[in-house]
């Protein structure tokens, strides 16, 4: 590690407002409806509105397109289709431009008379209302011939294949260590089982929107519901052939993401291409219906897990198969295999994904990718084990703790799991479980208990932000990032409050521009880690400068003192051998007539911190084994359901979460986050699905009231704990991050809850009525 | 226009107001519904509807009583509460989640009612009380529910916020809050995905025991 770089735990040992539970800086504006998301900016001159045509069948050729009758309407600007569209530089089509512009999809709709899904945009009609865009999108006469789709790796017809590497080339395909075959053949005890897991859909409440305004020929703004405005920036301009800087994004707020924001998807480039073919600013908001097809979803999959193990519960070997639907293009699958390669002490493992092609778009990233799905796996396996040998749950998951990572022996960097085992047990009472299932009732109702463990990587990336400081003692803290509800606006104030040693009050902190320095995605959970520790390294280099001043100055108590030699604490810069010689910076900016200094910082998260690589923002997820120690938070759930023996319904009923993430930088936004991050789990575990017909590849349940996601009805009170950890590997202020975390372990915890209930094992996700009604009581 | 467009896809493009020439759609306008419910009760229902419906085609003027202010604004017969709050009188704290009635993001009060705006056409909101998220402050000052769902962190992207407030609102008033599986049933019309339910109760329920 470079112990040049300063960081919190040194020079903040006691945190002022950094932990504490800060109600939401931003809130005022989300409670009374000034918040302005991308659809929002009504004030542009000449606004107009854009409204997505898209397909009905899966797979054809569009021969011809009718638009007289939609071109006779009133206020109708334009019709854009494949045939009008403005040529773009680059587009997606082939591997090196999907590359060049970071498109989830290898597909851009609008550039060919090919209809690869349904749900592809074919045309674009834009108009001076949105009532008369989407009636003459409806008059707009689409010409097809229409040919027989694939819908899935489950069709007869599909052909599976073995890729050399999955999720964008992230994940290899097949991963070895051990000797797993012989393991798993020599092990007392073996477990063979299989899992499915539904199409999920992100369903964010804000649709994916766009407004896009052409300032000049050759100058672009676009306010975009994003994860990351740089990202999107990237995407843009290489699409455009601009320089980036040509292409401005804001996102200043955005109605959550969970993924499916984190790239630029077709209708964001379209609703550029429309503004500039009508010479208006245009926006284009997704239909909830367009929504499931048009920014991507967490796909169809089968996992058969291989467990072997001893007769005292000890893991001998684990072998993952995934088998799961991709696109036409791209080889993607969610890297499930990685939390079963990680997550308990076992000398073997192998793992393998195949993949289908078939007519749905690409799937992405949704909360905490592979490690949601995988999780589902090894943790109702590790259950089936408990109960095989009877051994409690918790205890199984003990006696096979990882104490070093086992992908790599190396040591973790931190790792609390033992204490969140311990502290979750004792808030849910889990010494009193029944270790008989099916046993408890309450009333005619059969209660059950469950838990999981949960895990997520510490990705390595890196940020930077800026900090002004103001003599008279306040401050302007800068930088692109995003806030999807997380807290980043609050967590970051907090942050550069401390780091100037000022109330939260006195800072003024921006972000969701490309305009601000550059930041990472919020996405993968980097956001909170990289971003705090870039304007903790900002406000330093502050300090510095300042420092520099002082002992330059012949009126300051540290003249001709070595800047080594001085330390900043509350604000007064002092020499380290003697504090009472010092000055409060203040006096010191004031006597040398300065309003404000300024401060950029780059801030390290995960590897790059400890190894001093400097990798690229957009290498997430790579070289995240470059560092001495194994980064990575740890947790677990423990959950109660209630199950009705005659109608098969479960009810969530208890929930505690107990986490260790590192720093936790605001108790009140950190709780709201796992709790909902355990929310989105539960639904995955119980209603969750999207339904593609088999014969036309169509989802048949595209809207909110035929996909189930949780209601406030649904959820019980639930127990979030937090585990303090110092690391001092991870970043300059220590935090590992929770967004994807809380997701982690839910569903298996929800299903081995429901096998203690009723001794009925489904492995299939959503765990419906009809499913439980329908599988097989295994007592034990 | 750019050279790239055949000029055939391309209409004439006009202002930022709709100005309409034709006409295709009309309706029965509220003033005829209002007028509807003040109508002599021996008369038929079809004869009360005959008499007192107005046909309205095109763009025309509205009038909604939004937050105690009366605001006009120009638009087609077909222009739903929510979109006429949002694209039209720039109300943008109202939400759209589903524009079908599913998600509730769009919940607002009418004559004091808590109603999904994306399922009620602006024409027949007129001459209504319409209460908006931007209508519950008291000048500077929260309302109670606004000050509970900051406390309570009841939420995080805020997208749903709005309704949900304006529920809560409602939900309290109308007495189904008393217990905190009451709530959640009553407050289940209003979507939440960054699952702030728990933390939503909280805050109903606590508006609910001073009310």
């Amino acid at each position: 590690m470079d112990t040049a770089e300063p960081s919190f735990f040194e020079t903040n040992p006691k945190a002022g407002s950094v932990g504490q539970p800060l109600s939401r800086v931003d809130g005022r504006d989300k409670v009374t409806g000034k918040a302005r998301y991308s659809a929002e900016y009504n004030s542009l001159p000449g606004l107009v509105h854009a409204v997505l045509k898209t397909s009905d069948v899966a797979k054809g050729r569009i021969t011809g397109f009718d638009t007289s009758a939609a071109l006779k309407q009133p206020g109708v600007l334009a019709i854009l289709t494949h045939q009008n569209l403005p040529k773009l530089a680059k587009t997606p089509n082939d591997p090196e431009g999907k590359k060049a512009i970071g498109a989830p999809m290898g597909f851009l709709p609008l550039t060919s008379d090919q209809i690869h899904y349904a749900g592809q945009p074919v045309a674009v009609v834009v108009a001076d209302t949105l009532e008369r865009a989407q009636y003459a999108a409806a008059l707009v006469r689409v010409q097809v011939t229409a040919e027989k789709p694939l819908a899935s790796y489950e069709d007869p017809q599909a052909k599976l294949f073995d890729p050399e590497k999955v999720q964008d080339g992230k994940t290899p395909g097949h991963t070895v260590r051990g000797n797993p075959q012989a393991a798993f053949a020599a092990a007392p005890v073996q477990l063979t089982h299989k899992y499915d897991h539904a199409i999920n859909h992100h369903n964010p409440m804000e649709p994916g929107s766009t407004t896009a305004h052409w300032e000049a020929a050759d100058r672009l703004t676009v306010y975009e519901s994003t994860q990351g405005v740089t990202r999107t920036q990237k995407a843009l301009s290489t699409m455009l052939g601009l320089a980036a800087e040509q292409v401005r994004v804001v996102t200043k707020y955005i109605g959550g993401g969970f993924g499916c924001k984190g790239s630029t998807w077709p209708h964001t480039i379209l609703t550029v291409q429309a503004a500039k073919a009508v010479g208006r600013p245009v926006k284009l908001a997704l239909t909830r219906q367009q929504q499931f097809t048009s920014m991507g979803h967490r796909e169809d999959q089968t996992q058969t897990l291989k467990v072997g193990a001893s007769k005292d519960g000890k893991l001998l070997a684990l072998i993952h198969e995934k088998t799961s639907t991709t696109s036409l293009w791209d080889n993607y699958a969610e890297p499930n295999s990685r939390i079963i390669n990680l997550l308990y002490a076992c000398p073997a493992f192998e793992s393998s994904y195949q993949l289908a092609r078939a007519n749905v778009m690409t799937s992405t990233f949704t909360r905490a990718p592979g490690e949601a799905p995988g999780s589902f796996a090894i943790e109702c396996s590790m259950d089936d084990l408990a109960y095989q040998l009877g051994i409690d749950p918790l205890e199984i998951r003990l006696r096979n703790h990882a104490d070093k990572d086992p992908t790599n022996g190396k040591p973790w960097s931190s790792k609390s799991l033992k204490q969140c085992y311990a502290r979750g047990a004792e808030l849910f009472g889990w010494s009193k479980r029944n270790p008989k299932n099916g046993q408890t009732r309450d009333g005619r109702l059969l209660v059950g208990w469950g838990m999981a463990t949960a895990s997520y990587p510490v990705h390595n990336n890196q940020g930077t932000a800026r900090v002004r400081l103001y003599a008279d003692g306040h401050a302007l803290v800068q930088t692109g990032a995003t806030d999807l509800g997380t807290g980043t606006y609050t967590v970051m104030t907090q942050v550069a409050a401390d780091s100037l040693w000022l109330t939260p009050d006195k800072v003024r902190f921006e972000l969701g521009d490309t305009k601000l320095p550059t930041a990472p995605n919020s996405g993968g959970s980097v956001a909170a880690g990289t971003v705090s520790s870039s304007i903790y390294m900002a406000a330093q280099e502050v300090w510095q400068k300042l420092i520099k001043l002082a002992v330059k100055d012949p009126k300051s108590p540290l003249y001709r003192a070595q800047v080594a030699e001085v330390m900043v604490d509350n604000g007064r810069l002092m020499l380290k051998a003697n504090k009472s010689k010092g000055e409060d910076f203040a006096a010191l900016m004031k006597r040398n007539e300065m309003a404000d200094v300024e401060g950029n910082g780059n801030g390290k998260y995960g590897a790059g911190y400890e190894s001093g690589l400097a990798p690229g923002p957009a290498s997430s997820g790579h070289q995240d084994d470059q560092a001495g120690h194994s980064m990575h938070s740890f947790g677990a759930h423990f959950c109660e359901v209630k199950v009705d023996p005659e109608l098969g319904t479960v009810r969530v009923t208890r929930w505690v979460s107990v986490h260790a993430a590192g720093r936790i930088l605001n108790a009140k936004t950190a709780r709201s986050q796992i709790i909902g991050g355990s929310i989105f789990g539960i639904g995955a575990a119980l209603m969750e699905a999207t339904s593609r017909d088999p014969n036309y590849a169509r989802y048949t349940n595209a809207s909110l009231a035929d996909y189930h996601i949780p209601v406030n009805a649904d959820i019980p009170a639930m127990t979030v704990e937090f585990i303090d950890e110092h690391d001092p590997y991870i970043n300059a202020m220590g935090v590992k991050g929770i967004g994807e975390i809380s997701m982690v372990g839910v569903s298996a915890a929800v299903a081995n809850a429901v096998f203690h209930a009723t001794g009925k094992r489904v492995r299939s996700l959503p765990i419906t009525p009809d499913k439980i009604l329908a599988a097989k009581e295994v007592q034990v | 226009m750019s050279e790239d467009f055949p000029t055939d896809f391309a209409a004439p493009s006009s202002g930022s107001a709709p100005q309409d020439g034709t006409r295709r759609s009309f309706m029965k306008q509220a003033g005829g519904l209002l007028g509807l419910a003040l109508a002599p009760p021996l008369l038929s229902q079809a004869e009360r509807l005959t008499a007192f419906s107005k046909t309205v085609e095109g763009v025309t003027t509205l009038q909604l009583k939004v937050n105690g202010t009366v605001r006009s604004l120009q638009a087609e017969p077909r222009v739903s509460l929510l979109d006429a709050l949002r694209e039209y009188l720039d109300l943008t704290g109202t939400k759209k989640g589903c524009d079908h009635g599913q998600c509730g993001a769009c919940t607002v009060l009418v004559d004091g009612r808590r109603i999904n705006s994306c399922l009620s056409l602006a024409v027949m909101n007129q001459g209504k009380e319409i209460t908006t998220i931007e209508g519950l402050m008291k000048g500077e000052e929260l309302h109670p529910m606004q000050e509970a769902f900051l406390k309570h962190d009841g939420f995080q992207c805020g997208y749903c916020t709005p309704g949900q407030i304006m529920s809560g609102v409602a939900c309290v008033k109308e007495g189904h809050a008393t217990t905190d599986d009451q709530c959640r049933e009553w407050m289940s019309g209003n979507l939440c995905r960054c699952g702030a339910y728990p933390n939503i109760v909280a805050a109903v329920r606590e508006v609910a025991g001073k009310a």
